[in-house]
């Protein structure tokens, strides 16, 4: 039998990946500062960065538009890392900080803080990061039968999801005096963004992105079974809490700013698994550049095609999101 | 030359004893296979001789020091297995999978060196996988999928090299083709294989040493003309067998034909 050689294109395809969403990401934030109700055309926007303060258009670009855009792309590419880290540890293409409940347990924990205590908000990462881990232990452990079992993990993932989604509609009813600072943000959007929110999220995030990008050789080991990555020296339940933990920092912090924005850690990932393969050395850096873009230009979009009223982005994202899942879901019922 | 040693092994999964008082040396280059019914621990001695499995009473001993308190990359670059049934992500190259094998040597951000690159190409040699190196694991056959994994437990210069069932699910002449490979890898490289086998006359015509494994104890260990017998096999599997040799040409080799039940 002749054998069937192949060619190893994949290192231009990554390349090509990575620059195409490194040029999408600056053309997706410059899209997000100068479109909306005031127009900034291109030239406005370089004076604003060359010559600060001295224009008209400064105010609403430096304050109003900059860290929104800022933000979105860091809870852009927050999520899909996290989405990516927990489809990789558990090897299930469903698994995302929202379906497996690590955001509604941050979500609970950041909204009680917001209401109780509305002066820490500086902590509330902190608190989401505590909701989201504790969100995800007791998943692990509803899941849990001789390691992960995915299709409990989805189920039990929904159950916890459902009991803190009840648990903050619990807090609106208790604190409806005070609710109103947290409507939008419990819908999942950026309305409101400011540099006091990039502040919040940065550290969080570039502790989260920086350890991740450090991990992918231990992500690509547990791809091949805990055997096998035991018998290549990883230490596969160490390794696999510290992910686990990481993921919830990461969603912890795009939850504390964005609210729950679901189904980006789903889509981003898988789309990226399509192009550039599943070697995590490429499938991270590309996910966390593409998530940026997706919310990035989802939230543009949000904010202008039915203006003058702004669509919270998170039901953007469930609009695309949803059906993706199912079909997800459904691909995954044939194969097996 | 490595050595590795049970000494009173005691095997767990949670309340279940799979096995127990297990006392094997395996302390020269030879071909081992274990041998025994189902469910009578087989696989379960692999992994602990692997350290994928903690004893709950005894210990594996490696080079004379007990496994437990070796650091995994220091057993995982002594020690190779080829797990039952693994599975990589289909997109990934054979080349990629070898790669893998180097990760015991590399530190969190080393890029491979001269020696690294210099194994994997010798594993790839060794099992005939230079051709197909750029291949997607996805597209191969069972029995290059199989020599694929085998390059890639190579490529980390193992001494001792653990294979549990390696020709499941290969047609007879893929199986017939990993056997001589292995063969081939015991002659070149002189180093331990311990493989669970399923296929008797397998076993006895690639190994020299059979260890024959029942309900978690160690029933007979010794040469093949000590251990493939029909005094030995009979009770083993709990059948009726008849053991032969067979003459083709200036090679005998020895068959066991089962042929009923008790």
């Amino acid at each position: 039998m002749e054998p069937r050689m192949e060619k190893d294109n994949r290192s231009t395809v990554r390349l090509g990946t990575l620059c195409l969403g490194l040029v999408l990401l600056i053309a997706s934030l410059a899209l997000a500062v100068a479109a909306g109700a005031v127009h900034i055309s291109i030239s406005d926007l370089y004076q604003a960065v060359t010559a600060p303060g001295k224009t008209e258009n400064y105010r609403i670009i430096y304050t109003l538009r900059m860290p929104r855009a800022i933000c979105a792309g860091l809870t852009g590419a927050n999520l899909a890392l996290s989405g990516c880290i927990l489809q990789g540890i558990l090897r299930n293409p469903l698994a995302d900080p929202g379906i497996i409940g690590i955001s509604a347990g941050a979500g609970l924990a950041a909204m009680a803080l917001m209401l109780i205590a509305p002066s820490l908000t500086a902590l509330v990462p902190f608190a989401a990061f505590v909701g989201a881990i504790f969100a995800a232990a007791v998943v692990f452990f509803l899941a849990w039968e001789r390691g992960v079992n995915p299709l409990r993990l989805v189920l039990a993932g929904v159950a916890v999801a459902a009991f803190f989604g009840g648990g903050m509609t619990a807090l609106s009813v208790f604190f409806s005096d005070k609710i109103q600072g947290t409507v939008s943000w419990m819908a999942g959007g950026f309305a409101g963004s400011s540099w006091q929110h990039v502040r919040m999220i940065l550290p969080y995030s570039v502790l989260g992105i920086v350890g991740t990008l450090c991990y992918y050789r231990k992500l690509n080991a547990l791809q091949l079974g805990d055997d096998v990555a035991k018998t290549l020296g990883v230490h596969t339940e160490r390794t696999r809490g510290l992910l686990v933990a990481l993921a919830a920092l990461l969603a912890a912090s795009a939850v504390s700013v964005a609210g729950l924005l679901g189904f980006v850690g789903l889509i981003i990932p898988h789309v990226m698994r399509l192009v550039v393969g599943s070697d995590f050395e490429a499938l991270l850096p590309c996910s966390a550049l593409f998530g940026a873009i997706l919310v990035v230009i989802a939230d543009v979009a949000a904010r202008t095609l039915f203006s003058p009223v702004e669509v919270p982005v998170g039901i953007f994202m469930s609009f695309i999101g949803a059906p993706f899942f199912l079909y997800l879901l459904k691909r995954r019922m044939r194969h097996s | 030359m490595s050595s590795i040693a049970t000494q009173n092994l005691r095997l767990q999964y949670g309340e279940r004893i799979i096995a127990e008082n297990l006392n094997l040396i395996f302390d020269k280059s030879e071909i081992v296979s274990i041998i025994g019914p189902n469910g009578s621990g087989k696989s379960t001695l692999l992994k602990s001789l692997a350290k994928l499995l903690v004893p709950t009473g005894g210990a594996v001993y490696l080079d004379g020091k007990d496994l437990q308190n070796i650091s995994m990359d220091n057993v995982a670059r002594i020690i190779s297995v080829l797990p039952q049934s693994a599975q990589a992500p289909g997109d990934m190259t054979v080349r990629d999978l070898v790669t893998y094998g180097r990760m015991p040597y590399q530190k969190m951000f080393s890029k491979l060196n001269d020696e690294d690159i210099k194994a994997i190409d010798m594993a790839l040699k060794s099992t005939d996988m230079v051709k197909l190196q750029n291949n997607r694991m996805g597209n191969l056959s069972g029995g290059e999928r199989q020599r694929a994994w085998l390059s890639m437990a190579l490529a980390k210069e193992p001494q001792i090299l653990l294979l549990d069932e390696p020709t499941t699910y290969l047609d007879i002449h893929h199986q017939l083709d990993l056997m001589e490979l292995v063969v081939h890898l015991y002659k070149t490289m002189h180093i331990i294989v311990i493989m669970v086998m399923h296929d008797l006359n397998h076993a006895a015509r690639y190994s020299h040493r059979l260890v024959a494994v029942k309900n978690g104890t160690v029933v007979a260990d010794g040469s093949v003309a000590e251990v493939f017998r029909q005094d030995v096999l009979e009770p083993l599997y709990e059948i009726r067998a008849v053991v032969t040799t067979v003459k083709e040409g200036n090679y005998e080799y020895l068959a066991c034909f089962p042929y009923a039940a008790v």
